[in-house]
């Protein structure tokens, strides 16, 4: 029991990252609205930005912005004690991507709503099976 | 649906809860992510690019490359929302309102009619009426101007604190929004037109990948921005600072007008005329 | 100049895009030169690359002078330098295809069109190039976003197709940033070679198995696998033709690169074959894959729809023919990668020039085509033989290599599915021909025609010389396979599978 209590509290940030995944993944499937849907996307995407912002992570350990000045500048710095800049970089990127992929969605949804004047999946099938 | 949904979900959750089983703890300095790669670019970013901040030397210059085709990702996002929203404009569409400025009556014009107004009296108002707060209009318009300058400062200053070219961009594009929020969406075309905010976003991209291929030509690799040296003062290493911010520029540029234009694109379903 | 192949390969296009999308707005008689040029020059480039790693080896390029790990890197070898010029080609031939329809469906909006379609090339060209994981998603990015808006661009249906393809292809993307999120945290690297390096003496983690899964079905999502194909065809149904003729051919196809290129550098195929010996398994999905693309495929009376299902079915051979883990299946998967993108190519640039000047592209469309268009369905007959498997087209080769792979690794399950498909595509084209051939014309075509038969209806010019191009290419192909195979492919097989 402690074993799993140990896993559960050392690891928190992941559990609540495959939280919110599992979120985004349901609401994609599972929900009606298109919006919705693109929402759910959004949530999707933004778990993996934690995922990745939680791995540059080290106890102890500040912004990665090399303490400087004309006094310091040649001590040798210790990367135990700055944050792992990568994952940060990454992420940049990733959030661009999402921004970017939400954009695009909702002009796509813009575009499937003047067509069929609604955003509800199930009434859009309708219509086309109507057709 | 919701119980395929639920399956789904069920499956790839407890996949992912057993990988995490495997994981380096929270936080841990000495987990593989914290120990291989990473600790050069702390140790060495300030001898190697002069950028005490590590995160913009690495997006700026390690992994700069990662960096251009994220502006053009960017880019790509606001040409795609173009392509599918914008429709030509048409003359005369349904009713028009306009306002006096002076006394804020506001006048109908029916489809087709035409006015003889002296327009300087009058401006045009959107179709679902907003309603017209003075507060809002004037502490924006002059807080604008400050959250411009601090864009800037976000970008300039990026080699030294927490910036860079898309907080800095980000910042510069909310501020059009912002005013196209209080105001009218034709008063932020007035400030930025749909020309202007189209081609910031290829010209920003091309300044980054413009950089790049000028070191190509300079005889180095592609983004090696050391090349710059011979055009710059202050040598190798600060040639690649300066590569940084200029490149840095670029996505700051880049990201503001496709902020704007993705943003005139959706509110205004493509019309331009009214939106928000 | 030549040392800088890598990277002009994909600065090039890049580059042009931003000109076309500046001349949209200032000049837009420019955007359709400047795309030609930009394609142009770098399919010229991949060709030069080819004949570089050729003559001598794998070429790497370290963009801004980082070494790796900590840059990133380019690499191409003997495997992604065929698939490079293969993108190169097709984006090119389409291109020129790509004009007439795009005058008439959307004139006013050539110029981001055109920004999006090279965009689109360059995505894929990077993705083909790069030797680093978590750039291979960026440029996939680019290549999924282009490629939903590009999509969104059709008639009726077609923004619904593409925002289910914008939610799955989300899905797919994220699970594969995930694994090497993974991959990451395991090992610290996001260079392909260095986390082959480091993977080893973590093979019995969770974490890598975990990654493994996660991204293979991230890319299976993307390539349309089959239980993951629901996107697909109506994506592809939908779109524009001078669309589905360019995403069709290469977005599959590329992502099977990349499910390649992720076992083979990345995993290793120690691990992938070895370690979790799952080829077994994957080999019978892709048998169900195969069969279920054919059946499919039977049920419709649309010929777009039904390439969309052959679409289908093609990944499977080359996932399978990939998985059965031999010399010979390997050479037949990598060698369909390429001639299925020629092949897909021609079949959908034929159907686009139906479309072009009939307006659909139903069954009641057809009949009386060999008459009023008789170079448009020569070069479709073409395309079908090389889908069907007849001897002097590509498509017989590349069929016959994964036939022997599945008998050398004695899969008989896979090697019936491959003949089942066969005489399911003989079948499919040959309803098609029928009514082309035989039946006269509907009560719609013939009254105004008169008398003296139907008058020739072609697609303009500008369509017909691409069609011909690729159809003659077919041939070409399926003449020098043996070349192909021995000059090229031949290195690329691992070790591990002589």
């Amino acid at each position: 029991m402690e074993a799993v209590l140990n896993l559960i509290i050392e690891k928190y940030n992941y559990w609540i990252y495959i939280t919110l995944m599992m979120i985004g993944l349901y609401a994609m499937i599972a929900k009606n609205n298109l919006v919705k849907k693109i929402v759910g996307m959004n949530i999707f995407q933004t778990a993996v930005i934690l995922f990745y912002v939680s791995t540059g992570v080290k106890k102890g350990a500040t912004i990665p912005i090399i303490e400087h000045g004309h006094d310091v500048a040649h001590q040798a710095v210790r990367a135990a004690d700055y944050i792992n800049p990568l994952p940060h970089v990454l992420m940049l990127t990733a959030i661009v991507v999402s921004v970017a992929t939400l954009g695009v969605a909702l002009a796509i949804a813009i575009k499937v709503y003047h067509r069929y004047q609604t955003l509800e999946e199930d009434e859009i099938l309708e219509q086309i099976r109507e057709l | 649906m919701k119980t395929l949904g639920l399956i789904i979900v069920g499956l790839v959750g407890a996949g992912l809860v057993y990988a995490t089983i495997d994981f380096p703890p929270f936080g841990d300095p000495k987990s593989p992510a914290s120990l291989h790669v990473s600790p050069r670019y702390l140790e060495k970013t300030v001898e190697e690019t002069a950028v005490p901040n590590a995160v913009t030397s690495v997006l700026g210059d390690y992994r700069g490359f990662d960096t251009m085709f994220e502006t053009t990702v960017i880019f790509c996002a606001g040409v795609a929302c173009f392509l599918l929203l914008r429709i030509p404009r048409r003359r005369s569409s349904g009713p028009r309102q306009y306002r006096h400025r002076l006394t804020g009556l506001t006048f109908r014009i029916k489809e087709g009619g035409e006015i003889f107004l002296p327009l300087r009296e009058f401006e045009p108002v959107d179709s679902i009426w907003t309603p017209h707060d003075f507060i809002i209009e004037k502490v924006c318009r002059y807080l604008i101007p400050f959250i411009q300058l601090f864009g800037l400062y976000v970008i300039a200053h990026g080699h030294h604190s927490p910036g860079g070219g898309f907080q800095g961009g980000v910042i510069l594009g909310a501020s059009i929004i912002l005013l196209s929020v209080s105001h009218n969406l034709r008063t932020a075309l007035n400030r930025m037109g749909e020309k202007i905010s189209a081609l910031f976003s290829p010209v920003g991209v091309f300044i980054f990948a413009g950089t790049g291929a000028l070191c190509l030509v300079l005889g180095y690799r592609f983004l090696d921005y050391q090349a710059l040296a011979a055009l710059l003062p202050g040598g190798p290493i600060m040639a690649r600072s300066h590569g940084i911010l200029l490149v840095e520029v670029g996505v700051g540029m880049a990201v503001m007008g496709t902020m704007v234009w993705i943003f005139k694109n959706l509110a205004s379903r493509g019309r331009y005329d009214e939106g928000l | 100049m030549s040392e800088h192949y890598p990277a002009l390969l994909v600065i090039l296009p890049l580059l042009a895009s931003f000109f076309i999308s500046a001349a949209g707005w200032l000049r837009p008689v420019c955007c359709f030169p400047l795309a030609l040029a930009a394609l142009g020059s770098s399919l010229l480039v991949s060709l030069g690359l080819l004949g570089d790693v050729i003559s001598g080896g794998p070429v790497s390029y370290w963009m801004g002078g980082w070494p790796p790990p900590w840059g990133i890197y380019y690499r191409v070898d003997y495997l992604n330098a065929l698939v490079l010029a293969v993108v190169c080609a097709v984006g090119f031939v389409n291109l020129i295809a790509a004009r007439p329809s795009v005058e008439k469906d959307f004139p006013e909006k050539a110029g981001p069109f055109y920004t999006l379609y090279v965009l689109f090339v360059t995505g894929l060209l990077g993705m083909v190039a790069t030797g680093d994981a978590f750039n291979l998603y960026v440029l996939l990015e680019i290549a999924a976003i282009t490629g939903y808006a590009l999509i969104a661009l059709g008639k009726g249906r077609a923004a619904l197709s593409s925002l289910h393809y914008v939610f799955l292809g989300t899905i797919g993307a994220c699970f594969y940033l995930l694994g090497v999120g993974y991959l990451y945290i395991i090992t610290g690297s996001l260079n392909m070679e260095d986390i082959a390096r480091l993977l080893p003496p973590l093979y019995e983690s969770k974490v890598v198995t975990v990654a493994f899964a996660i991204l293979m079905v991230g890319v299976w999502l993307k390539m349309g696998f089959f239980p993951l194909h629901a996107w697909l065809p109506n994506a592809y149904t939908y779109a524009p033709s001078p669309v589905s003729s360019l995403v069709a051919p290469l977005m599959t196809k590329v992502m099977v690169y990349v499910m390649i290129r992720m076992v083979l550098t990345v995993f290793t195929v120690d691990f992938a074959f070895l370690v979790l010996r799952l080829n077994e398994v994957v080999v019978w999905l892709a048998v169900i894959a195969i069969v279920m693309g054919s059946l499919l495929a039977l049920a419709e009376k649309d010929v777009k729809r039904m390439l969309t299902f052959i679409v289908v079915a093609e990944v499977g051979y080359m996932v399978g023919g990939f998985w059965l883990g031999n010399q010979a299946g390997f050479t037949g998967a990598v060698l369909h990668i390429l001639n299925d993108a020629l092949m897909t190519l021609c079949l959908f640039l034929a159907v686009g020039n139906i479309v072009h000047v009939n307006g659909d592209s139903r069954w009641e469309s057809l009949p009386g085509l060999f008459r009023t268009m008789p170079w448009t369905m020569g070069a479709l007959v073409v395309g079908a033989l090389s889908i069907i498997g007849v001897p002097p087209t590509c498509g017989f080769f590349s069929k016959w290599y994964l036939l022997l792979g599945a008998i050398q690794g004695g899969h008989y399950g896979f090697l019936v599915a491959l003949l089942f498909s066969s005489l399911v595509s003989v079948v499919l084209f040959f309803r098609i021909f029928e009514i082309g051939f035989f039946e006269p014309f509907g009560a719609s075509h013939g009254s105004a025609h008169g008398e003296g038969g139907p008058a020739i209806q072609e697609a303009p010019l500008g369509m017909l010389v691409p069609l011909w191009m690729t159809a003659l290419g077919l041939i070409l192909v399926g003449l020098y396979t043996g070349e192909i195979v021995g000059r090229v492919i031949r290195h690329a097989v691992p070790g591990m599978m002589l």
